[in-house]
Order: C-alpha cells, then structure tokens, then sequence
C-alpha cells in the first residue's frame, strides 16, 4: 500500500530530470547547429567565390594548415614550442601582474594617505594605451621573453590593481568592527577580513586579465620575436596566408578558454562559502 | 576620576560627526551614565537617535569628542580587550563555518588553533549548535546565526558585554528565545551589560536598569531600575502586574521622545 503510493509520488522527480536533461540536448543541439551553419556558408561562400579565399580563407583551409603545422611543424619550428613559449610568456605576465596589482591594490586598500597620493598617478597611467609600450619594451628589453612578459605584467597589473583596490574599500566595516572588538591587529584585520572579503574581485579581475596577459604575449610578439603564436601570425600576415592566421587565432581561443576554465575551478574552490555556488550551496 | 565600583562611566560625553555636505551632526550630547559592575543596563529610545554612537564610545571603536569614557577604572583609548560587542547586523565572517568564526577571538588573541577550537566547540555546544558546526553563516537560520555571534563574543569572557539592537532583525517568537538564551549566558558570566535596543518590553524583561535616551542628539532624559525577580522567563514575564506597571511608566516617558523624533522625520522628507 505504502509502496504503491511511493511509486505513484516518485516519477515526478525523475519526470523533471528528464525534462531538464531533454532541454540540456536541445540546447546543445541548437549549439552546433549554429555552429555547423556559420563554418557552413563560409566555406560554401568561399567555394562559390562569394567571399576570396584567399583573404578570408576557409575553415577546410584552416583545419588542413592545424593538420599541417601538427605534423609537420610550422616554419618557426614545432607548433607545440610556439604554443609553449606564448603561454609561458602569459603565464608569466600574469602572475607577476597580478600578484602587484594584489600587493599595491591591498597596500592602497588599507592606506588612506598613500591612496590619495597616488590616485593621480594611478589615473593618468591607467589612461594611456599600454600596448604601445610594447614598442619599448621590445627596444629595450629585446626580442626574447622579458618585453613580452613586461607588456603583458602591466597590462594585468591595473585591472588586478584597480578591483583589489575597491575591494578592500568594499569590505564591510561591521566585519572589521567585529574583528577589531574580537582582538585582531591591524595585520589580523588584512589577513583574516580584508583579503577575504576582496577574494572575490580580485578572483573576478583574474578572469579578463588572463586574456589581457595573452594579449601582451601576442601583441609582444607581433612586435618583434623569434617564436611564439604571435610571431606565427605575423609570418602568415606577410605570406598573405589568411588560413594560417586564423588557424593560429583558433589555438589562442583554445589556449584562452582552457584557462578560463581551469580560473573558474579555482574561484569556485575558494568560494565554496559563498551562497548559491559551488555544487554545496543551500541543503 | 571614575567613580567607585563602575564598570563603564561616560561623563559629558559628546559625539560630533562631519557629514560630507560639511554641516555637523551631533550624535549625542552630553551624555552622563554609569554602569555598575555585573549589572544589566538597558538603553532605550526612538530609532536613529545616538544609541549605538554610545556604544562606539565605550568599546574604543570611536573616540568622543568631548567629554570622558572610563572603562573599568581607567580612560578608554582604543579597543579593549575586556569588552565583548554583538552587532545588530550580522557580523559573522561568511567565508568561515561555525567553528572557525567562533574560534576568531581565541586565535586573533593568540590561542593556539587546537585549543581555541576546543573552546569553541565547548562554546557551539552551549548555544545549541554542535549539528552545525561545520556550517557556514548562509546556511543557518537567523536566530542561529545570532547564537553564533553570542557565542563568538562570550567565548572572550568579556567583562563588558555591549550589545547593539542585537535581536531587532529576528522574528518575535526567535526573540523571545534568543533573550532567555543571553539572561542565562549572562547568569554565569556575570558580565556588565549595556543593551541597547528601540524595544521597551525588551529592555525591561532584560534588565536591571532602564535608561531612557531623547530625541537626537540623544542625552539620557532619565534611568529607572527595574526589581523584576531573577531568574525571569522572557516569554512569562510580560503578564504580571509589576511588568505592566513598569511598561506604563517608562512609556509614558519614552512617548515623548518618540513622537517628537517621528515629528522631526515627517518634517524633514515634507
């Protein structure tokens, strides 16, 4: 009797999985066929002469130039070495930029004199277009990894800056009241309430600023290099290869979204407390 | 000089704030109050009217403007670490679970981590929440997370308990609860309390002494003990005869100030 009734209450549930997960398909569906649709015209596009080949190239031209430079390394060596010394050179830039941007955003933060200071500074030097000061960079530093590693360290270095900064202006002054009352130093108070209330800016200004370290590795080595993915586009630029270009702009978009995901796994670790995230939320 | 036998002293204590338009507010004037030691001080009156700004003053958070606050016998001159403080607002740390944020004082104060989580989870256990330990703030209830504020200021042993409208933001029946809770916490720790709080019934079910604040800038219009038999039972005690007599009382005192503080706040948005 009772089991009879359990039976009838249960599929409900299971009815609600299966439409979420029937949903689920669908989108993903739609997804590629979008996908399939805009890869689809183009190269019809480009089979049909519609749009030049030759200077927007094709995605069957695009997947043989990977395939090639896969098997048969591209004109600057292995494809692997060029995609290791960009994204070193990014990695680099990165965490430099971002552990400064930390560092002075906090040490402004928690600093009303030093804030005024240099909160002109700060304007004027985050009004310039930084990646023109990958030309200095480039003269001064030389064509190896430190111009590229330089332009891609200031390029991160402000957005890092710029949201430690207003996350620490953003803690809430009963948590440093409380603390305060509960018996920390003024170094307790940064540790244990400052930078955890900033974590989550700062985790933020790591997302779009990994892109932008990529940028200054690329841009770097547009400028002037001896490898990388940069100077790899560059060269297809001057044979007029467009399929090259976009095939090294498709491992820039793969590199960049590993990234990401791998920046969202650890936002998610770090703030596992915060309501409605993470797979423990609520009950 | 202090006077004898006062855990807190506030004597002409004025507060004066800058607001960014340039004008000065003054929170409190003049205000004059003596706290004797383990005795249950309740202050009461209309909202927004300085209260809190008292309580800045005797936990250091804020230095008066003019005017003297002596804690203990000596001069207030920053945050002391025999005062404990309950926020109205939660003021849990959110990134830590139970235990950690109850283990905060301990640790800050320079308890090995082992200890303090021992001490805490002694402290967990006494408001009620051992299931919780490992629970951070967004996962519990509102009267539980007050519990857990209760126990992360008293596992200091404050000498001084100040508490700011700490249950204003809980439902009445978790009020009723949450108010026997503290008068039993308090039964043990012996503390001098300051609470403040915009609730008449709850300043008296409470305390020892009720002190009436005016209109802001508030100073103390006038102090009434109140010799309601302990232990009291929060929920019970509203209905006899002495309460309601106290009630009428302090009301018909309170009333004043309320409504020329609701006066003021129709003016000014008119």
């Amino acid at each position: 009797m009772t089991e009879a009734r359990v039976a009838e209450a249960k599929p409900s549930a299971p009815a609600a999985a299966q439409r979420a997960a029937q949903r689920r398909r669908l989108v993903v569906t739609l997804q590629i066929a979008v996908l399939a649709l805009v890869l689809g015209s183009w190269e019809l596009c480009a089979r049909t002469g519609i749009v030049d080949p030759f200077f927007f190239g094709k995605p069957s031209g695009i997947v043989q130039q990977i395939r090639e430079w896969i098997a048969e390394g591209t004109s600057l060596g292995p494809l692997w070495v060029q995609i290791l010394v960009t994204l070193e050179e990014t990695l680099l830039g990165f965490g430099i930029g971002a552990l400064l941007g930390i560092v002075f955003g906090v040490a402004l933060g928690r600093n009303r004199l030093l804030a005024d200071v240099f909160d002109v500074y700060v304007k004027i030097a985050n009004s310039i277009p930084r990646v023109v000061l990958g030309s200095i960079f480039v003269v001064a530093l030389g064509l190896g990894m430190a111009s590229k590693v330089a332009l891609g360290v200031v390029m991160v270095f402000f957005v890092v800056f710029g949201n430690a900064f207003q996350g620490v202006r953003e803690a809430d002054r009963n948590l440093i009241a409380n603390a305060r009352i509960l018996g920390a130093s003024p170094r307790q108070v940064t540790w244990s309430v400052i930078m955890p209330s900033a974590l989550g800016w700062i985790l933020a200004s790591l997302h779009v600023s990994f892109g932008f370290a990529l940028v200054g590795a690329v841009v770097g080595e547009f400028l002037g290099a001896r490898q990388g993915i940069g100077l790899l586009i560059a060269t297809a630029q001057g044979a007029f290869n467009a399929n090259g270009v976009f095939a090294a702009m498709f491992i820039l978009a793969v590199v960049a979204l590993a990234a990401e995901s791998l920046i969202t796994l650890v936002e998610n670790r770090l703030l596992k407390w915060r309501p409605n995230q993470g797979p423990d939320a609520g009950f | 000089m202090p006077a004898d036998g006062a855990s807190i002293e506030l004597k002409h204590a004025t507060r004066s704030f800058t607001t960014p338009t340039g004008a000065t507010l003054t929170a409190i004037r003049d205000v004059d109050l003596i706290v004797r030691a383990g005795e249950f001080c309740a202050v009461v009156g209309p909202t927004g009217c300085g209260k809190s700004t008292t309580l800045s003053l005797i936990s250091g958070l804020a230095p008066p403007s003019s005017g003297e606050v002596f804690l203990l016998g000596k001069p207030v001159t920053g945050v002391d670490r025999r005062v404990g403080f309950v926020f109205q607002s939660d003021a849990l740390f959110p990134w830590r679970n139970v235990l950690d944020n109850v283990a905060a004082g301990p640790i800050f104060r320079g308890m090995p981590r082992e200890e303090a989580l021992q001490r805490a989870a002694d402290w967990v256990r006494r408001v009620g929440l051992s299931r919780f330990e490992r629970h951070h703030p967004h996962q519990l209830s509102g009267g539980m997370r007050k519990r857990v504020a209760l126990a992360q200021t008293m596992i200091n042993e404050p000498k001084v308990l100040l508490m700011d409208e700490p249950f204003s933001a809980l439902d009445v029946q978790t009020r009723v609860l949450m108010q026997d809770e503290l008068l039993q916490l308090w039964s043990t720790a012996r503390a001098s309390v300051v609470f403040v709080t915009h609730d008449l019934e709850e300043a008296i079910a409470l305390a020892d002494r009720v002190v009436v604040m005016t209109a802001g800038p508030a100073t103390v219009k006038s102090s009434y003990p109140i010799d309601l038999p302990r232990p009291r039972v929060t929920s019970e005690i509203r209905f006899e005869p002495r309460f309601v007599e106290l009630s009428r009382l302090i009301w018909s005192d309170l009333r004043e100030e309320v409504l020329l503080s609701h006066r003021r706040a129709a003016g000014a948005t008119a």
